[in-house]
């Protein structure tokens, strides 16, 4: 230990400029991933939700109806096996005990030119799916029927074509939405808990004695929440695609710049909150108050179009509406990053306002 | 060459809403030469701690300017900041880290090697705990912790803000002798206690303070000195007559009760040679004024440190 001369301290310190900032970054990445919290909210509570939403949603339009047929029923000769899927049994009451029991969602009887559909009531939605099914399937067979009679007649033919180019099952419309709203979650909240622990800890003022700048610290921790969340992304949209089926497009990867974007803003609502909040749960509870109404009239978990328009005319509000419709266009239609210039405009004018009003409101005095 | 520390009139008023205005520091001025160790002696809420911010940079004050090496704490630079070893009354550290990650981080921050980081660990005897997180140690262990990030970028000034407050007597003396060496390598030490023994055994100099002023600066021995007070000598009673304590005191005063015999005497050679003769030496115990004397002179309270 001895006292270095004024010389080797200069060069020392032009030295240290990059190097605090990879220290620092080190240093908080390793914070992170050490505390459990923060891996629960941003990586299982996204996927939790996934899972919940998924099955609730279901993916009844989806899978084939399950049928029953009482005896020798014609008209399901003809049956595409996408669409149903049929057993036999020997008698009604042994069908409709399988209905009962939630085995099948309808029974169908063929008693010359009735057919006879017992919907299911135990699973009342896939019962209505099965109807309609077979339904229709009777009136393709009653055209088919029509037109072998009588040759000339013209005949009315239904084509239904999904909307919103290409079916649409519940993940690919889920995905977006849950996605946009972990990241929303997991900017705010951490900035947010940040700023109160620092306010607590002390941990800045003491930074701020050494030589590197409170700028270098403050770009290590935004640093770390996007790696965050680029991570964060990664395994979301992996899980989806592996485990529910999502059909990612090829511009998929143009969601790590729409994400990168979205946690600026929402880090700076973030700070923000921090900076009103004294106490952690007064910034988690601060946080909840933004995050959920936020996520509620985004179209995150319901489409906006179904919404009252009330609700849809706040949602231009909400960032995460813009971050929901960005990364539904880029990575479930498979649309080019010039189709979200609008989105990605108005994320960066709500990040740079918000930063500004945080950057303006916040008293660093009582970090 | 500029001295390591000066300070004047330095004034810090916080306002709450609901404490209305509290005058935290109020026309502070002192001087610390390079190699000095420097006390500053309180009570809870003598503006200490505000003061040291202020000095340090990291809290303006109202009035009053600070020199810090020769140039203003404000704003930041990374040169005088590297110089600077700080201990803040408050451990900081970053969450979820060992001691080991902790030091190695502040090493980084201040260009220091990995070997120093080791070294400092080991100085303030965390070697052990080493992997360790921090906020699984004990409050002084993070004290030390604290300490030895403070001292990992070999700097030329160091602050410590109480920094044996936590400690246990063991651990206390340690410190001491740490903080002695500290000094001895020719670093400028600055020093806050609520520790009249503290002041006494490390500091060259001591500023008294007590709400929000420093009511004197001297050394501990010239505060000693300066309130030319006597000497107490305390025996057990029964060892001497009357006759004797009398012709023993000579003149100063004396009280005695059923336990004890108390002289106050200015001149403590003396009367204890005299006692030694005498073989009445049971029970014996001297004490000269200390700083705890000089602060109830000073301030014209009692100490309640
Ligand atoms: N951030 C603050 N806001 C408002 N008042 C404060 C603040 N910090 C300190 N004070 C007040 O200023 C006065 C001086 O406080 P300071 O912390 O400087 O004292 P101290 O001598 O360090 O005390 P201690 O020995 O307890 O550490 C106290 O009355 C305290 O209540
Ligand atoms: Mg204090």
């Amino acid at each position: 230990m001895s006292l270095d001369t004024a010389e080797v301290r200069t060069e020392r310190t032009e030295r240290s400029g990059g190097r605090a900032y990879l220290s620092l970054f080190k240093a908080l990445g390793r914070g992170w991933i050490r505390d459990r919290s923060q891996i629960f909210f941003t990586i299982l509570l996204p996927l939790m939700f996934m899972v919940l939403l998924a099955s609730v949603f279901g993916s009844g339009d989806t899978a084939a109806s399950r049928i029953v047929a009482v005896g020798d029923v014609a008209v399901l000769d003809g049956a595409d096996p996408d669409a149903f899927t049929v057993t036999e049994a020997g008698d009604l009451d042994e069908a409709l005990a399988m209905l009962r029991d939630g085995d099948a969602d309808a029974a169908v009887v063929q008693d010359g030119a009735t057919v006879r559909i017992y919907p299911s009531a135990t699973n009342s939605t896939s019962g209505a799916i099965a109807e309609g099914r077979l339904a229709s399937l009777i009136d393709d067979v009653n055209v088919e029927v029509l037109s072998a009679a009588a040759p000339g007649e013209p005949v009315l033919e239904t084509e239904v074509e999904e909307a919103d180019g290409g079916s649409l099952r519940p993940i690919q419309y889920l995905a977006p939405g849950i996605l946009a709203w972990g990241v929303a979650i997991s900017g705010v909240f951490g900035a947010a808990g940040t700023i109160v622990d620092w306010k607590r800890d002390k941990l800045l003022r003491r930074l701020r004695l050494t030589p590197a700048s409170v700028r270098t610290f403050l770009g290590a921790k935004i640093s770390v929440n996007l790696v965050v969340a680029v991570g964060q992304t990664a395994i979301f949209l992996a899980v989806a695609a592996l485990g529910f089926g999502l059909r990612l497009s090829a511009w998929t990867w143009f969601a790590v710049p729409l994400v990168l974007l979205g946690t600026l803003a929402f880090l700076a609502i973030g700070v923000v909150i921090g900076g009103i909040a004294q106490t952690s749960p007064a910034a988690a509870g601060l946080s909840n108050l933004v995050t959920m109404p936020m996520a509620f009239v985004s179209g995150a978990f319901y489409p906006l179009a179904l919404s009252p328009e009330w609700v849809q005319a706040i949602s231009y509000l909400s960032p995460m509406r813009y971050l929901n419709e960005a990364l539904q266009s880029v990575v479930v239609y498979g649309e080019p990053p010039s189709a979200v210039l609008p989105q990605i405009g108005f994320l960066a004018a709500f990040a740079a306002i918000v930063a500004l009003v945080s950057w303006k409101t916040f008293k660093f005095d009582e970090l | 060459m500029d001295a390591a520390i000066e300070v004047a009139d330095l004034r810090k008023t916080y306002r709450g809403r609901r404490t209305g205005a509290i005058r935290a520091v109020d026309g502070v001025s002192f001087r610390v030469e390079r190699g000095e160790f420097f006390g500053i002696l309180g009570p809870n809420g003598a503006g200490k701690t505000t003061t040291l911010e202020i000095v340090e940079g990291l809290r303006k004050p109202d009035s009053g300017t600070v020199r810090l090496l020769g140039r203003s704490p404000w704003p930041h630079s990374p040169e005088l900041t590297g110089r600077l070893g700080v201990q803040l009354q408050a451990s900081a550290f970053f969450e979820f880290l060992t001691a080991r990650e902790q030091i190695e981080t502040f090493a980084e921050l201040y260009g220091a090697s990995k070997a120093r980081a080791a070294e400092m660990l080991d100085l303030v005897g965390l070697a052990e705990h080493a992997n360790v997180r921090c906020e699984k140690l004990s409050g002084g262990q993070q004290q030390r912790l604290s300490i030895a990030c403070a001292l990992v970028g070999d700097p030329e000034l160091v602050f410590l803000d109480e920094p044996t407050a936590a400690l246990d007597p063991q651990a206390r003396r340690n410190l001491w002798d740490l903080m002695r060496s500290i000094n001895a390598e020719g670093r400028t030490v600055v020093l806050t206690t609520h520790y009249m023994e503290e002041a006494e055994a490390l500091c060259d100099r001591v500023a008294i303070m007590d709400a929000g002023r420093i009511r004197a600066v001297d050394s501990p021995a010239g505060f000693v000195k300066g309130l030319d007070a006597p000497t107490k000598v305390t025996v057990a009673a029964g060892q001497l007559s009357g006759e004797r304590v009398q012709e023993l005191a000579a003149g100063e005063p004396v009280a005695a009760d059923e336990a004890a015999v108390v002289f106050e005497t200015r001149d403590p050679r003396k009367l204890l040679t005299a006692l030694a003769s005498d073989g009445a030496l049971e029970g014996l115990s001297v004490r000269t004024a200390n700083l705890e004397d000089v602060f109830l002179h000073v301030t014209g309270r009692e100490w309640r440190g």
